[in-house]
């Protein structure tokens, strides 16, 4: 049926400097340049083009530009351009809209309202460059006290037991991205990343290969979804955390779906499926319906790593999650990661991704509030997930109450995502989030993979001189030291809620 | 007479240098009881470091009258006499009153805002539900419960045989107005010339800061306060008295009373070892390191510090691990010294035998009847 859709986008090519290389061309996966030989000239069909900026950023003439077409339905407050588009692809299709990465909706970003402290005369800021500045961080489950006894010769040392935890260099995790979801070279990049700056990568839901599992089983986190996607004993002890993943903040309440075309060889062994059936992990783990058969679970990843790996639990910030959060806790986590409302998916129906759930400064600041009212705040690490875009969101996440924070599409920006918003479609023309072979030869894991480490050092170094201007030489002092923040254009409820003064205050 | 005229005006003169506060302690390890002269003249000699908006002084062996009875001293701000009838009545509640009085006070000396400072010798009044509570946890709880819920009435100090004297003024002042170099004798005693950072100078706020028997005086300002009060709110001490120093009575009261940590422990707590040099140490003082910061985490004290901590027959001193605000120890027979000069020490003890600045995070601890105080030596500079 036809669409009615208009463009979104204007192509504009400048013909003064186009030379007829035919980059664009090749590297369009959506076949919107088309060159006529004979004419010796480009034609562009603006319909197909999803504005993911790559013909744009490899033209070696600067020949191209993609812009949004904003100005083409009558202006409406009311009826906007994405309701319109949206009433005219259900009415051609009948189904529902689907979209890949994050909420786009003009929701309060609270980072953007929150400023931090910097020490003046009392108290001296530290630079991080003559004095060192510790970013170290341990996630896992920590005893009420300890216990210290003495050595024959009068040393004192540690008689109680420790829970397993797991130490990271800084405080930046590289969030959930499923082998399948995203194509091997970037799950590579992701593991190469994290290996070199001493942190974790998630695997997702979708398995860990097993050539990588003795090279980066010290840096992963895998994930246990409702699907149990190539879950086994081996799987589990190949990693230094193991997640289960309840919920998404980009889709809460709803399952994944790998279609059948993405699932190849390689991912189908991955994830211990047959080749080209689709991968279907429902909302609900079905065998958990409460917070006791969640702790059955918990307790029996434990048991299959002989408790030797903390056992988190991920969740969507939604409603109450304060409260869940404490179920979960008291259920045997030894970590809990909150994901926000503008956490990034490969596919969502754009309805529940920008509609359901809550954002992470609220719901962070409330699950920490909780569980320090219930005295039981250090029985686990929080970790804080869903849009986190610079250093500066990460070390507010952390004086909110935060352990550590997951990245996932800064990361994938740092690879080369524009945000095109069409995950979903498997033809990224950045080869991320794909996996056709042609696009996914487009990404070096290595460059890649250095990449991240780029961005994670640049945020490190950020984080130190902000601590450093704190007057802070240890990452641990920030936690939840909301002492340390103010808000700047923000209500009083949101003020209470997030536990911080206004400014001047 | 030391209080003049002039002070008053002078706590206000714009160009005044603020320097880092004034720290003291004396103790004779032997227990002899002395007269509170050293401590008053030291805290002179620093002057320069106060400001003339707090200052107070720990008294040790204070009571041996009522040694057995918890001594509160509370003091009811603006004098308000309601604030005192409710406190008095929930006293009376939960305790046996054995005695109380005014704190006496010189009425020649004129202070900001004075309140009325009065002192109780009590004992736990408990009722059958509380018979399994320990003593001390019982007074803890009663404490932080009049200070946060009864307006106007702040419990100054709550321990036995110990008291906490302090105000807006300088500590000269205080000694001053409540005649400490005429009524009392101590064997341990601890004192602060400057206001507490952050805060509006106010009788409450002034250091030391105390819990039980436990007292600190403290330099510096606490860049991890938010993350240590919150670390303690949830083993139910609460922050009333609106100053960073208050965290570090409560963690030592959490970490040495309630989970009989040793203060040696308790110091590589507040001030440990950089993660570079606790990955070279041994595999015994590695795991032991590493177990203290990923447990303790939350009371690691961040920012410059020193700090004085006393208790009953010990008296401790620690600079932060970054030694951002050193501290001095001296000795000469059984008074050992620790204060933020040299020069203060020797003021009052010119020919001293010993006198030495240990490293960041290295305590020095001062114990009853030991020579502790010298393992510190080895490692000073």
């Amino acid at each position: 049926m036809y669409s009615y859709l208009l463009p979104e986008f204007i192509i504009e090519r400048r013909e003064d400097r186009c030379i007829r290389c035919r980059v664009c061309e090749r590297q369009c996966a959506n076949k919107v340049h088309l060159y006529d030989a004979e004419l010796d000239r480009f034609f562009s069909s603006e319909k197909d083009c999803v504005g993911c900026q790559r013909c744009v950023a490899l033209c070696p003439t600067d020949a191209l530009y993609v812009r949004p077409r904003l100005a083409d339905y009558r202006p409406n407050s009311s009826w906007t351009r994405d309701k319109l588009q949206n009433l005219k692809k259900q009415a051609a299709t009948g189904g529902v809209i689907l979209t890949g990465s994050g909420n786009d909706k003009p929701y309060r970003i609270y980072w953007d309202h929150l400023v931090l402290n910097a020490s003046q005369v009392t108290n001296p800021s530290i630079d991080p460059l003559r004095e060192p500045m510790e970013l170290q961080t341990f996630l896992g489950r920590k005893p009420d006290t300890l216990k210290i006894d003495y050595n024959s010769d009068g040393k004192p040392r540690v008689a109680s037991e420790l829970y397993p935890n797991v130490p990271v260099r800084i405080p930046l995790l590289l969030s959930a991205m499923s082998l399948g979801a995203i194509s091997y070279p970037a799950f590579k990049a992701l593991a190469i990343a994290a290996k070199k700056a001493g942190v974790l990568f998630n695997t997702g839901e979708g398995g860990l290969p097993e050539q990588m599992r003795e090279e980066y089983a010290n840096n992963a986190v895998v994930q246990c979804a409702s699907g149990r996607f190539g879950v086994d004993a081996d799987y589990l002890n190949s990693a230094r955390i193991i997640e289960i993943k309840i919920g998404q903040g980009a889709k809460p309440g709803i399952g994944g779906h790998l279609p059948g075309e993405k699932v190849s060889d390689f991912i189908a062994e991955t994830r211990m499926i047959p080749r080209g059936t689709d991968a279907l992990s429902p909302a609900p783990q079905h065998d958990i319906y409460s917070i006791e058969d969640l702790s059955m679970l918990i307790y029996a990843l434990k048991e299959a790593t002989n408790y030797t790996k903390p056992v988190a639990v991920k969740i969507a910030a939604v409603h109450n999650v304060a409260a869940i959060a404490s179920g979960i806790v008291r259920a045997g986590a030894d970590i809990v990661t909150i994901d926000g409302i503008r956490g990034g998916t490969g596919a969502a129906p754009l309805a529940t991704r920008d509609n359901v759930g809550i954002p992470l400064e609220l719901a962070l600041a409330a699950v920490d509030k909780r569980l320090r009212d219930e005295g039981i705040r250090h029985k686990c690490s929080i970790m804080a997930a869903g849009g986190i875009r610079s250093s500066a969101d990460a070390i507010k996440a952390i004086a909110l109450g935060a352990d550590a924070v997951y990245i996932a599409t800064a990361a994938l920006v740092a690879m080369g995502c524009t945000l095109c918003h069409k995950c979903y479609t498997g033809r990224c023309n950045w080869g991320i989030c794909t996996q056709d072979p042609y696009l996914t030869k487009r990404l070096n894991p290595e460059l890649a993979g250095q990449r991240l480490l780029n961005l994670l050092r640049a945020w490190s170094h950020e984080i130190q001189e902000m601590l450093g201007g704190l007057g802070v030489n240890a990452i641990e002092s920030l936690r939840a030291n909301r002492e340390h923040l103010r808000g700047v254009g923000l209500e009083e409820w949101e003020l209470n809620v997030l536990g911080v003064k206004g400014a001047g205050e | 007479m030391l209080v003049q005229q002039y002070y008053r005006s002078e706590r206000f003169v714009p160009d005044k240098e603020m320097d880092a506060c004034g720290l003291f302690g004396v103790m004779h390890t032997g227990g002899v009881r002395f007269g509170g002269q050293i401590a008053i003249d030291a805290i002179k000699n620093m002057k320069v470091r106060g400001s003339g908006l707090g200052g107070g002084f720990a008294i040790y062996g204070l009571y041996p009258k009522y040694k057995d009875y918890y001594a509160l001293h509370i003091i009811y701000q603006d004098k308000n006499m309601a604030a005192k009838k409710v406190a008095e009545a929930f006293l009376k509640k939960h305790f046996y009153v054995v005695f109380d009085e005014e704190i006496p006070t010189n009425p020649d000396i004129r202070l900001f805002a004075p309140p009325l400072a009065w002192r109780y010798f009590i004992a736990p009044q408990k009722s059958s539900a509380d018979e399994g509570i320990p003593d001390d946890e019982y007074v803890i709880s009663r404490v932080m419960h009049l200070n946060s819920h009864i307006e106007d009435a702040y419990v100054f100090s709550s321990g036995k045989d110990v008291g906490v004297f302090k105000g807006v003024g300088f500590p000269e002042e205080i000694a001053d107005y409540f005649m400490l170099d005429k009524l009392y004798e101590g064997y341990i005693w601890t004192v602060h010339s400057r206001f507490p950072t952050n805060t509006p100078g106010w009788w409450g706020g002034a250091h030391p800061l105390s819990i039980l028997d436990w007292t600190v005086v403290h330099n510096g300002e606490i860049s991890s306060y938010g993350t240590n009060r919150r670390f303690l709110e949830m083993h139910n001490y609460y922050c009333t008295l609106h100053t960073d120093t208050e965290v570090l009575a409560y963690a030592v009261d959490l970490l040495m009373r309630r989970q009989g940590l040793p203060i040696e422990i308790a110091a590589k707590i507040f001030a440990p070892p950089m993660w570079e040099d606790i990955e070279q140490m041994a595999d015994g003082d590695r795991k032991l390191y590493t177990a203290l910061r990923m447990t303790y985490a939350p009371l690691l004290m961040n920012g410059p510090f020193t700090v004085i901590v006393a208790h009953h027959h010990e008296m401790i001193g620690l600079t932060d691990r970054i030694r951002l605000r050193p501290i001095t120890a001296g000795a000469k027979g059984k008074l050992v010294f620790l204060s933020s000069e040299e020069s203060a020490i020797r003021a009052v003890c010119p020919d001293l035998e010993l006198a030495w600045t240990p490293p960041g995070g290295e305590p020095v601890v001062v114990r009853m009847h030991t020579r502790d105080h010298l393992k510190s030596l080895n490692k000073s500079i």
